[in-house]
């Protein structure tokens, strides 16, 4: 089922772009073996990882500070990190250039880009690592402490092989992000520095060089495989056993040393998010010289925005689509996962590799792939409202697997051993045993599907129907059109989003009792 | 066996990475089969479609012998239409329209060609004057002599015998601030002006590889300059130009929209009259100024689709588009000017237009012949 839903919405569209691409005049290869397009892959490459690298040394400290100690108001921090990431990459690239505009700095830099992935992206680290970090037992470390292992000893030995697992789920799903990043690198990196997902969209849509722009996906493609394949083998290497299934309880902070040590892990991306978000907030409230909430009433009315709807209705959209679009990739993604995790075999570990591509395509190949592909009976779908549904779940997949396959892996069969010997037979072993590890990672999983759908952009902007936008499209036509009055409108229609994920969060947040997940 | 372990988990991964280093470095060898400037650089372009295809003829047919009929109308991000414009031509003819946004200009353009021969659209606007040749030469329209042609002065006709109809026009033009320059005497006054030490740091432009506006500016420079425009973006880079990847982020963060950092932005001659109307608070003057020097000319146009399934009706659509109706409601919904010589413009578009006289024009297929080439050059001088 995954198998045959990945190969006619995603497998399918691709191929028959890239062959469109192909068919032109041009070798493959020479395009390939053109200097610019080795500067351009390093380039690419490069920025993905310093972006990972600072994302991770960012966003761990704030994983263990949320995750193992009873830091007030940790649920806030989750809450709040994970707000950047459901924006439309444009507009976390627009408070980002806001930002640096008021520390007096220029974007168009490497440094403008990593600051904006790490806003981006902070959440995934926070989360997935986090959320890892509360299963696992304190007092292995406890033991290995009386044991006289030093402290920086324990975290090498004991802390961080158990939590490898995350750590490189995270740093893989980030590195993808910043490696075929669109919307930021478009901002706040600015026309010198381009990446391969920007040159993709440059010659299919400016040059209409569709050979070169094929040839530059298929790379894309490529690097994305090698990466996938490197990442898959380490993952199952890493996989450990070592998940509870109680959540640890939090450490209390006694000291106002460990309260200050809390508050400093924490500070690096509570501090980057919320003046990212802060910006966003006053931009949206700024009217003429003064302030106000004008552009907010606005949003509920018909103007002359080049939208057909009034703005408001778009987060309807949204959220409809987003449902749907989550609800989608759970079924695909959670049924992937189970196969991905039970395979040994090669079978696995292709699916594994498959069903993260959506993540590394450039939404321009997908999206003029759908165009093509799904021209004529019996799949004449290319105007349907569904596709919408179906390119976002695209995106989604890669999340829900990520984030089940090492829930599912650590699962220690000896447990349904154990069940088995004290009686249960095999569904009751599976339901008890397997459902509170599954039921957690399926809400980590949800939270992101939906994250993701909310803010999809690339994919969506060549699918959605003008008179049903979503808040991503409706945003880019207002930015797009000339006038502050509706640059106000998009800037509140962000804020109106970020809080809509932020309610939406808190409440899954509140409502859980152990204290995980998203 | 613990150990073993361990040192075949460290090695395996550490082997793919070095595939993988294998794979970027294969990329990135030195030998370089296309350079940018090389190349395609005497490619004969010819604007002519290659296939013949059948006129549509309205001939004789009732004013809504396609009544019932739904046409899909493609255009950029940009069209914007009044309220009861589009219901006065589904009142009239009985066909009902519906508006398809394809991203923006280039964007659409590409998604044409892509689906030449089975488009997603009826009906395609928004094609101008720099992709207008790509996408003739690409089969995408089918030839039909508009009504009311007879009104568009001929200098705004495209190649390729009526393949399109030209709807709109408007002028790329450099904009300064009034704040920073209240005496418009002080303002640049030509494109010289911008390599003056006065205007240092002061100038920021569209890269003309991703911005509609960034190209036509870049190809005024190339008409007013010949062989001299690489030294004269030489001597901007030199000056302090900045390079914005659109127009949005061009004019409404580093202009400002007249109070920003930069004072001098490439926009459109019409730009005031938008700073008029969506002016927050209101004001009666522009605070922005148009310099009329150096303006490019783009022309919108708008064709019927290779492949579409009702072939009259779109032509009708087309029709309107360059109907008086329609044509008048353009000025204030999408502040360009119409393409019609006999439609009056609003007052209040009137009132702050500044008219070019004498505005740059190049041919689309001198356009399509040069237009790569020139923005990788571009990008090598201002960029790299």
């Amino acid at each position: 089922m995954p198998v045959a839903f990945l190969a006619l919405f995603f497998a399918w569209p691709v191929l028959a772009i890239v062959l469109r691409g192909l068919a032109e005049d041009g070798s493959v290869v020479d395009v390939w073996r053109r200097r610019s397009t080795g500067d351009v892959l390093w380039f690419t490459a490069g920025q993905a990882a310093l972006s990972t690298l600072v994302t991770l040394a960012i966003g761990l400290p704030a994983a263990w500070a949320t995750a193992r100690t009873a830091l007030p108001g940790r649920r806030v921090v989750r809450v709040l990190v994970l707000v950047p990431f459901v924006l439309p990459t444009l507009v976390v690239g627009a408070a980002v250039e806001a930002l640096f505009e008021r520390f007096g700095a220029r974007t168009g830099s490497l440094t403008a880009i990593v600051v904006a992935h790490v806003v981006f992206n902070v959440a995934v680290v926070v989360r997935i690592v986090g959320g890892h970090w509360s299963l696992l037992d304190p007092r292995v470390e406890e033991v290995a402490r009386v044991l006289g292992a030093s402290p920086w000893r324990v975290v090498r030995e004991v802390t961080l092989p158990r939590l490898a697992p995350a750590l490189w789920s995270a740093a893989a799903i980030v590195f993808l992000f910043c490696f075929t990043s669109f919307g930021v690198i478009l901002t706040v990196g600015g026309p010198g520095l381009p990446t391969l997902e920007t040159e993709i969209w440059r010659h299919a849509t400016r040059r209409t060089d569709f050979g070169t722009a094929a040839a530059l996906a298929l790379l894309q493609m490529a690097a994305v495989v090698v990466l996938l394949v490197v990442g898959g083998r380490l993952e199952r290497r890493l996989a450990s056993g070592a998940t509870s299934r109680r959540v640890a309880r939090p450490r209390p902070l006694r000291t106002g040393r460990e309260r200050a040590v809390v508050v400093a892990a924490v500070a690096p991306a509570l501090t980057l998010v919320v003046l990212a978000l802060s910006i966003l907030v006053e931009r949206s409230l700024s009217v003429g010289s003064g302030h106000g909430i004008e552009r907010y009433r606005e949003l509920f009315r018909r103007t002359d925005s080049g939208l057909v709807v009034a703005p408001a209705e778009a987060i309807g959209n949204s959220l409809v689509i987003a449902c749907a679009a989550t609800a989608l990739a759970l079924v695909v993604g959670g049924l992937t996962a189970r196969s991905v995790a039970a395979g040994r075999g090669r079978a696995g570990r292709v699916l594994d590799v498959a069903v993260m591509l959506p993540l590394g395509t450039s939404a321009v190949t997908l999206g003029f792939g759908i165009l093509i592909a799904f021209d004529s009976p019996p799949l004449d779908w290319r105007s349907s409202r569904a596709m919408v549904v179906v390119a976002q779940a695209l995106v989604g997949i890669p999340f829900v697997v990520r984030a089940m396959v090492p829930a599912l892996r650590s699962i220690d069969p000896r447990l349904h051993e154990a069940a088995a010997v004290l009686g249960a037979d095999p569904r009751r072993a599976r339901a008890e045993v397997d459902r509170p590890v599954v039921r957690r990672a399926a809400q980590v999983a949800a939270g992101f599907a939906f994250a993701v759908s909310l803010g999809e952009f690339g994919a969506t902007s060549f699918l959605a129907r003008p008179d049903a936008p979503t808040v991503p499209t409706a945003m880019y036509r207002l930015l797009g059109r000339p006038g502050e009055a509706l640059r106000g409108q998009a800037m509140a229609l962000a804020v109106v989003l970020a809080v809509l994920t932020a309610a939406s969060a808190t409440v899954i947040e509140w409502r859980r009792r152990d204290g995980v997940g998203w | 066996m613990h150990t073993s372990n361990r040192s075949r988990r460290a090695r395996r991964p550490a082997r793919a990475l070095v595939a993988l280093a294998v794979l970027l470095a294969a990329a990135a060898c030195t030998d370089d089969p296309d350079v940018a400037t090389g190349g395609d650089d005497d490619r004969a372009v010819d604007c002519t479609p290659t296939d013949d295809v059948d006129r549509i003829d309205l001939g004789d047919a009732a004013v809504d012998a396609d009544a019932g009929v739904t046409v899909k109308l493609g255009t950029h991000d940009s069209f914007a239409v009044g309220d009861g414009v589009l219901e006065s031509f589904t009142a009239e003819t009985g066909i009902e329209v519906e508006v398809v946004a394809l991203g923006d200009a280039g964007e659409a353009v590409s998604q044409a060609i892509l689906t030449a021969g089975e488009p997603v659209v009826d009906v395609l606007y928004g094609v101008d004057t720099t992709f207008v040749c790509r996408a003739i030469a690409a089969d995408v329209f089918v030839p039909y002599r508009a009504a009311g042609l007879d009104r568009v002065p001929d200098a705004l006709l495209a190649p390729g015998e009526d393949r399109v109809t030209p709807i709109d026009v408007g002028d790329v033009c450099l904009n300064y601030s009034k704040a920073a320059f209240p005496d418009p005497s002080d303002a640049p006054q030509d494109l010289d002006d911008l390599l003056d030490e006065r205007f240092a740091d002061a100038f920021v432009t569209e890269d003309p590889a991703s911005s509609s506006p960034g190209l036509a500016f870049l190809l005024a420079t190339i008409a007013t300059y010949g062989d001299g425009w690489e030294a004269y973006w030489e001597g901007l880079r030199e000056n302090g130009v900045a390079v914005a990847s659109g127009w949005s982020e061009a004019y409404e963060d580093d202009f400002g929209a007249g109070a920003g950092e930069r004072t001098i932005v490439t926009s459109y001659a019409s730009s005031p009259v938008a700073d008029v109307l969506f002016s927050d608070p209101p004001r009666d003057e522009p605070a922005i100024g148009v310099v009329a020097d150096a303006c490019f000319r783009q022309v919108e146009y708008a064709g019927v689709l290779r492949g579409t399934g009702h072939p009259t009706a779109a032509a009708r659509l087309v029709d309107f588009l360059l109907s008086p109706t329609f044509q008048a409601d353009i000025p204030l919904n999408m502040f360009v000017e119409p393409a019609r010589e006999d439609v009056a413009l609003p007052p209040e578009f009137e009132a702050h237009r500044t008219p070019i006289d004498d505005p740059i024009t190049l041919d689309p297929a001198e356009i399509e012949a040069g237009r790569d080439r020139w923005t990788e050059r571009w990008t090598e001088i201002v960029l790299r």
